[in-house]
């Protein structure tokens, strides 16, 4: 298995009208290095999701995911909105925006878990919001979430 | 402080994780500790049973069923979405220890009131140690009565239907519906339902449906002493063993075989671990499958074949008595009356008692039914001497029994025998031998097969059956109300018993 999230899966300057656009535009980029089969059908699936309920947490966080079968490793695409994107979240738009794909199977979920839980951490959040560039941002996250 | 919590989501992937991170840093900042569930997509590594017993409060971040979440059954809750625990963590935190606390004054101010499971601050029993030495007697208790509390409105709403019928329409309703001889005329009974009202008026439609909430008395009971034991999944396999121990003439003692059975069975079925791929299917298919399968298997081939030899051999030996004395055949007939309470040794009895009235031997059939009247009865009224020693169930179903045992629906007594067998059945047992004894000894007679006070014309020497009837009636008040003082811990107060209708805790993690 590759990393779970490399530089070219980093979008610094996400644009999108809404979640759905930005969520698209994560999506490609996955799909672009063969982590997504299918775009549409996955972002079908992680419309189904966001359906169920809005994925925005307070703080300025989306976190737009999916298991699905167009998914073939797991993988963070992660994108940073300076203009902010709609997720649903009580306190406003969200400018981090982290689009979680996961396979179907139980492989690797520990480490979509260990990420989930840096999410909330308000050090994690700052860090992301002033990094640098795109190896910065790959960087940190395997700091943070696979500790190396 | 020291707190517990599951978090799940629909996905699994993302806000559980996120909900389990943002608690433990709330309940660290506030100094708790916390053990936090998260059942997601990473398989989740359960909560021991040891720290759920000595958690101080439950949180529940959910937006999906909590899985298992019958072991955490009267534990302060507070539940929230998975995002409110992300967002504001440290409010749950804090509604969480103020249920702990509040749950603490109030047990302590010996206010504790019955929970209803699920709602957010439920009161716990007293002490905290009490959830870890809980032990198997009294959750065995908790899980009985769980199935009673259930299966009393089955019982009251039976048992008042029936009785009223015969009000209305006389004792020979039940031959009348259901096809039998009553004083000499024989009935063919009524073949098609939908001509029952033109057939059996007004009382027989009364008395099928109180039959028919009858025959769900044992089925509900089991499943519900299942459901106790092991959440929704115990249902199925509890109610088709109970539904089977009417089919074997197993009575409400074979319901509760079926019952611990089916709880036992869908506990172990719940323990195994598989993949995650077939995890989906074992509480759809392969779980009931299984305990509904081995359940009905042990109920029908190894419950069902020793109960019809039991019964015939003990048919065969009431037979052989035919010279004995009168009063010990009577005392014979009514403790058998009183064993099992319309289960099999009962019916032998009855049966006896039938046979004896067709070969107009009058005296048999009074102490039978004597015998009969007798437990609810004295039930009834050990509820009202001694309220203390019964639950708030228990005092409902009293309430009813008053007016089964005086229509001889011995089924009355089922929900304080079927709560506390050990204590209840020698006490009807006792009574149903003094009322059968009695009611020999001063010759009453009886020319119907049921109908209780309601057929007290037919009833040859009347004011020495009323004795008969108040001595049994006594003697299993007395007998109940001393057995459930002397095994009474000190530690069993009635408060936590009443508290003990909603689903127990679990074995195991």
């Amino acid at each position: 298995m590759s990393d779970l999230i490399t530089a070219d899966l980093v979008d610094l300057d996400l644009t999108g009208e809404d979640r759905h656009q930005a969520t698209a535009a994560l999506a490609t980029r996955l799909a672009k290095h063969g982590r997504v089969t299918d775009v549409e059908g996955f972002l079908t699936d992680v419309r189904a999701r966001e359906e169920q309920m809005p994925t925005g947490i307070e703080g300025g966080i989306g976190i737009p995911h999916a298991r699905s079968a167009h998914v073939t490793e797991p993988s963070l695409a992660f994108g940073r909105c300076a203009g902010g994107v709609d997720f649903g979240a009580a306190d406003g738009p969200a400018d981090l925006v982290f689009l979680i794909a996961a396979p179907n199977g139980d492989e690797h979920m520990t480490i979509l878990a260990s990420l989930a839980r840096r999410l909330v951490h308000d050090s994690f959040k700052n860090a992301l919001r002033t990094a640098p560039d795109a190896d910065a941002v790959v960087t940190l996250i395997e700091k943070e979430v696979l500790g190396r | 402080m020291k707190l517990v919590a599951v978090t799940s989501c629909p996905t699994g992937i993302a806000h559980t994780y996120m909900a389990a991170e943002a608690l433990e840093q709330a309940a660290d900042a506030a100094g708790h500790e916390i053990s936090v569930e998260t059942q997601g997509a990473a398989g989740a590594t359960p909560l021991t049973a040891a720290r759920i017993a000595e958690a101080d409060a439950v949180v529940f971040a959910a937006d999906v069923d909590v899985r298992d979440k019958e072991r955490f059954t009267g534990k302060p809750t507070v539940t929230g979405s998975v995002k409110r625990a992300i967002n504001d963590a440290a409010g749950l935190i804090t509604e969480a220890a103020a249920s702990a606390e509040s749950a603490a004054t109030a047990v302590s101010a010996g206010t504790a009131s019955s929970g209803a499971a699920g709602s957010a601050p439920v009161a716990t029993s007293p002490a905290r140690t009490q959830h870890v030495a809980l032990s198997f007697g009294s959750q065995l208790r908790q899980w009985l009565m769980t199935g009673v509390s259930y299966m009393i409105p089955f019982v009251a709403a039976g048992g008042i239907l029936i009785a009223l019928s015969f009000v209305l329409g006389g004792a020979e309703i039940a031959a009348i519906v259901n096809g039998g001889t009553f004083q000499g005329t024989e009935y063919p009974g009524v073949s098609e339902l939908s001509n029952l009202f033109a057939e059996a008026g007004f009382a027989g439609v009364l008395f099928k449906l109180g039959a028919e909430a009858f025959s769900m008395l044992v089925p509900i009971l089991a499943g519900f002493i299942a459901f106790g034991m092991a959440d929704r999944m115990g249902i199925a396999p509890g109610v088709v063993g109970g539904l089977i121990a009417v089919a074997i003439g197993a009575g409400f003692l074979g319901g509760l075989v079926a019952g611990l059975l089916a709880g036992a069975v869908t506990l172990g079925l719940k323990q195994i671990k598989v993949p995650r791929g077939v995890a989906g299917i074992m509480p759809v298919v392969v779980i009931p499958l299984l305990s509904v399968f081995v359940v009905g298997f042990a109920m029908l081939v190894v419950v069902g074949g020793p109960i019809a030899t039991v019964q015939s051999g003990l048919t065969d030996w009431l037979s052989g008595l035919a010279g004995v004395n009168a009063i010990l055949l009577g005392a014979l007939l009514g403790a058998m009356m009183g064993f099992d309470l319309g289960g099999p040794v009962n019916k032998v009895a009855y049966l006896f008692g039938t046979a004896a009235l067709a070969s107009d031997n009058l005296t048999v059939m009074a102490a039978v039914m004597a015998a009969g009247m007798v437990p609810p009865l004295g039930l009834a009224l050990a509820t009202v001497i001694r309220r203390k020693l019964f639950t708030q169930p228990e005092r409902q179903a009293g309430e009813a029994a008053w007016l089964l045992g005086l229509s001889f629906i011995t089924e009355g007594a089922i929900p304080f025998a079927a709560a506390d067998p050990l204590r209840v059945i020698p006490s009807t047992v006792a009574g149903g031998a003094a009322a059968g004894a009695t009611s020999m000894a001063v010759g009453s007679t009886l020319m119907a097969p049921h109908g209780g006070i309601w057929v007290i014309g037919l009833i040859g020497n009347p004011f020495g059956y009323l004795l008969a009837i108040l001595v049994g009636t006594a003697v299993t008040c007395g007998v109940v109300v001393g057995a459930k003082y002397v095994r009474r811990s000190p530690g069993e107060p009635a408060a936590q018993a009443e508290s003990s209708t909603t689903a127990p805790q679990a074995v195991a993690a």
